[in-house]
């Protein structure tokens, strides 16, 4: 349980710009995202995202990204 | 700067279709832009038409959109006269081996400092899904409703053959090496080649059974093997990504440079 909780994450997502195409949802390694009923993509599962930022990367319409917070600004 | 800093948001939502190859490479193309630092002055987009093309009208660059097939005589003429800018010529397929396949091969063959990114997507996706000449044989298009019979250029040995001194492929799945590929192709100097596999779910996906974007970026993950790795075997049926030329030669501006200077003293 603890190493599932080593990175902290928040994903911003620009739900303007997201065209539900799903590709960060499909080849996201933590199984983190979804697309809701306006298939507009959201985490679901925010604390089993590891922090490799692939979602960002491959987004074709630069509607995600990830703020990885390190683990000393979770204490703070 | 950050790498969105490199788009022009104004004109976000863009026009590509969900899950379009084209903002992919967009995207990656801003990382790299943002790791190399370079001051956005110091460079200049030049595109045709296709889709692909639209991307030098999202870019916060110095850009100019010009026609079909002709990019790289456009950025010719840029380079000549400004050899100190870095030019970057993203194409479409078509627009690069078609209309514009003279154009690739003679700038190819002066080795002129430009980078050119070769958007394949085996299809004309802004007019309606004609065969290109990177369709291959099979494929499904509006003028090949019985499937394609002509066969594909590879675009990696022609632009060796042709004297590009930089040429690498990769795919949109890979965006990190595409990233990665893109900085070193506009780091070298001479003329840069970066073939990247992309996907029109629209216009290739749904004609040839291909499936969605996610489908076809799984085609890429699934069919592609890095060149000279254990996987990369004669018969693999794979398609081979990497880095396959790196070499110096005489650069088209210095030697015009050069031939300037020997004028002089003649005269
Ligand atoms: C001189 C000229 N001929 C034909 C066209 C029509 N046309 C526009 S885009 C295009 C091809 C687009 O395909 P590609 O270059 O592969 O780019 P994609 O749209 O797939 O990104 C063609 C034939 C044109 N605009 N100008
Ligand atoms: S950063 Fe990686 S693990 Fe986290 S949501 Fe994105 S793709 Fe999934
Ligand atoms: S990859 Fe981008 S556009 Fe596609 S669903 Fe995810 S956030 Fe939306
Ligand atoms: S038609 Fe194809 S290439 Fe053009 S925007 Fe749509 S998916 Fe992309």
């Amino acid at each position: 349980m603890m190493a599932k909780k080593q990175t902290k994450a928040k994903h911003v997502i620009n739900r303007e710009w997201c065209k539900g195409c799903g590709i960060c949802v499909h080849f996201c390694p933590g199984n983190v995202l979804e697309l809701d009923e306006w298939f507009k993509c959201f985490a679901a599962r925010p604390d089993d995202c590891v922090g490799c930022r692939l979602c960002e990367l491959r987004c074709p319409d630069f509607a995600i990204q990830v703020v990885v917070q390190s683990k000393q600004d979770q204490v703070a | 700067m950050a790498y969105d800093d490199y788009i022009r948001k104004r004109f976000f939502p863009h026009i590509w279709c969900p899950g379009c190859g084209h903002g992919i490479v967009l995207n990656a193309l801003t990382r790299s832009l943002d790791s190399l630092g370079f001051d956005k002055n110091e460079m200049v987009m030049v595109s045709g038409i296709g889709c692909s093309a639209r991307i030098s009208g999202y870019v916060d660059l110095h850009s100019m959109h010009t026609i079909h097939g002709r990019a790289l005589a456009f950025a010719t003429g840029i380079k000549l006269s400004r050899p100190e800018l870095k030019l970057i010529v993203p194409m479409g397929d078509g627009d690069a081996l078609a209309i514009g396949g003279n154009h690739f091969i003679h700038a190819a063959r002066r080795n002129i400092d430009i980078t050119a990114i070769v958007i394949n997507n085996r299809i004309y996706g802004m007019t309606g899904g004609q065969y290109s000449p990177l369709s291959g044989v099979g494929v499904r298009a509006t003028t090949a409703p019985y499937s394609n019979i002509d066969p594909a250029f590879d675009v990696v040995e022609m632009a060796t053959a042709a004297g590009a001194t930089f040429v690498a492929r990769t795919t949109t799945y890979h965006v990190r090496e595409m990233s990665k590929f893109f900085q070193k192709a506009i780091l070298h100097k001479g003329f840069s080649v970066v073939e990247v596999l992309s996907q029109c779910p629209t216009n290739f996906g749904r004609r040839n059974k291909a499936g969605d974007a996610v489908h076809m970026m799984e085609s890429y993950k699934n069919g592609t093997v890095v060149a000279g790795s254990a996987d990369d075997v004669p018969g693999s049926g794979k398609i081979r990504r990497g880095v396959f030329v790196e070499k110096t030669a005489p650069e088209y501006c210095d030697e015009y440079a050069r031939i300037i200077r020997v004028a002089r003293k003649g005269a």
